[in-house]
């Protein structure tokens, strides 16, 4: 599905009533199948953007246009499980699909032996697991990833990423992926569009031309320098 | 040793202050004997079960729908704390006066003294529903109905579980109070019969099988419920 985003202005009250303006002037469009990642210092609003994209937040000036159908699956920087709820009941609240549905994008993130497990009763990598499972078992046609990732140790990130890459090519969502990690948005996106500090506004939006699969060491390493070299104060 | 300490007790007394536990016994068998001691009980439990699931449905959608909505909450708060603290003797009397010496008004009156504290309960349960779960169900269009089943319910169920616990205390309590100011049956009838005659004996052939009921009604119904509301919390935690 295709996305128009242009928001002239997001403002946010505080509860001493001072005002703060978050975003300004930040418009983009994603085309179909898109996998587009969000850079920027954190404070800078990538995750008010998610959510002013999800519906949750409606209260901005500006426009949002989605193209139908669009199905929205979401993975929250926190892993949002029921924890009364088995991780089978948690796939299942969203999705009133078959039961195989179920399994098999439980089975493509290897979570097959947890089904009858309680969230409380998973490590936090493998929440997170089910979270992105959740986002998958809607057969979304918006993929909206908000730091998925965040505190996981390295290589198990480098993993999950790798599942969730393989994921978003077969189900081929438009996807928006929220980091503050050049290198993570560099393996994941063909597109990287930079956001300032606070408030958030479009500083570079560049286009990674050749595929994920053929991006050599010495590449991805210019694509990080040029980036790094947008944002200031930003650190490797 | 509960027993034994009674029965020591009543040797130590005067014999009409502490009835000996075979005495009480014996008048408990005759009552049963004779159906009266069924009769009463059946009458007090079916208004402590009426009385007590009008408080619960009553209070629990007053209480959410406090929770939930401000304006609702700032409109109800003052009410509710007048009945909370009104003393549960002054709305029993005025329901006999209101409607009657009938078994409405004794039900009532039993409802309006056990909704406020579900409500209260309740509300704070409404309240700290977890936001983070509502955003994530409502990203994920989850219907409304499987929206309260796995996501609201599960987080009122404690909250709930509290509510039946001290209601069913309270209940049975206050039930005894309106029976004996204003029926013709029922424990507190009873109880009020003996008071006059001053037969300690009787109190207690009427008061224990009633405590005894109420007990098994805790560990058979509200304790298993509330073991299966929470068998979702690991184990560590208490």
């Amino acid at each position: 599905m295709k996305v128009e985003v242009s928001i002239n202005q997001k403002i946010f009250r505080a509860a001493s009533g001072q005002k703060r303006v978050i975003l300004r002037n930040v418009a983009f469009g994603l085309r179909q199948a898109e996998i587009c990642a969000l850079l920027g210092p954190s404070g800078c609003g990538k995750t008010t953007l998610l959510r002013l994209i999800s519906g949750l937040d409606p209260d901005f000036e500006g426009r949002i246009n989605m193209s139908l159908p669009n199905k929205i699956g979401m993975v929250f920087q926190e892993p949002r499980l029921l924890p009364w709820r088995t991780v089978a009941q948690n796939l299942g609240l969203v999705c009133a699909a078959a039961e195989n549905d179920i399994s098999e994008v439980a089975a493509a993130l290897r979570l097959t032996e947890h089904l009858n497990h309680f969230p409380g009763e998973l490590s936090l990598g493998l929440a997170r697991r089910v979270a992105i499972a959740r986002a998958f078992a809607v057969k979304p046609d918006l993929l909206l990833l908000d730091e998925p990732f965040v505190s996981l140790d390295p290589a198990l990130a480098a993993k999950l990423r790798e599942e969730l890459l393989a994921l978003v090519l077969k189900r081929n969502a438009t996807t928006l992926h929220v980091t503050h990690d050049v290198d993570e948005a560099i393996s994941i996106a063909d597109r990287i569009i930079v956001l300032s500090a606070a408030p958030g506004r479009v500083i570079a939006d560049c286009r990674i031309d050749s595929p994920r699969q053929a991006l050599t060491k010495t590449h991805a390493a210019r694509l990080k320098e040029d980036i790094l070299a947008l944002m200031p104060g930003a650190s490797a | 040793m509960l027993i034994v300490a009674w029965q020591l007790g009543s040797n130590a007394t005067a014999n009409n202050l502490l009835p000996a536990p075979l005495s009480v016994l014996f008048v408990m068998a005759a009552e049963a004997r004779s159906g009266a001691l069924f009769f009463n009980l059946a009458a007090t439990l079916v208004r402590v079960a009426s009385a007590f699931a009008l408080a619960m449905v009553l209070g629990t959608a007053l209480g959410v729908a406090m929770g939930r909505n401000k304006t609702i909450d700032r409109f109800c708060d003052p009410l509710l704390i007048v009945l909370l603290h009104l003393p549960a003797l002054v709305v029993i009397v005025l329901a006999y006066i209101w409607l009657g010496l009938n078994e409405l008004a004794a039900i009532l009156a039993v409802t309006l003294n056990k909704l406020p504290n579900t409500a209260v309960t309740l509300r704070e349960g409404a309240r700290a529903l977890d936001k983070s779960l509502q955003e994530m169900a409502r990203v994920f269009d989850v219907p409304l109905g499987k929206k309260i089943r796995h996501v609201v319910l599960p987080q009122l169920a404690p909250y709930f579980a509290a509510a039946m616990r001290s209601g069913l205390s309270l209940v049975w309590k206050i039930v005894l109070v309106a029976e004996l100011l204003g029926c013709s049956n029922g424990v507190g009838f009873e109880i009020g019969v003996a008071f006059q005659l001053f037969d300690v004996t009787r109190l207690f052939a009427y008061a224990l099988p009633f405590v005894g009921l109420m007990l098994a009604i805790e560990t058979v119904i509200v304790q298993p419920f509330e073991r299966h509301v929470s068998r979702w919390r690991p184990l560590h935690e208490s």
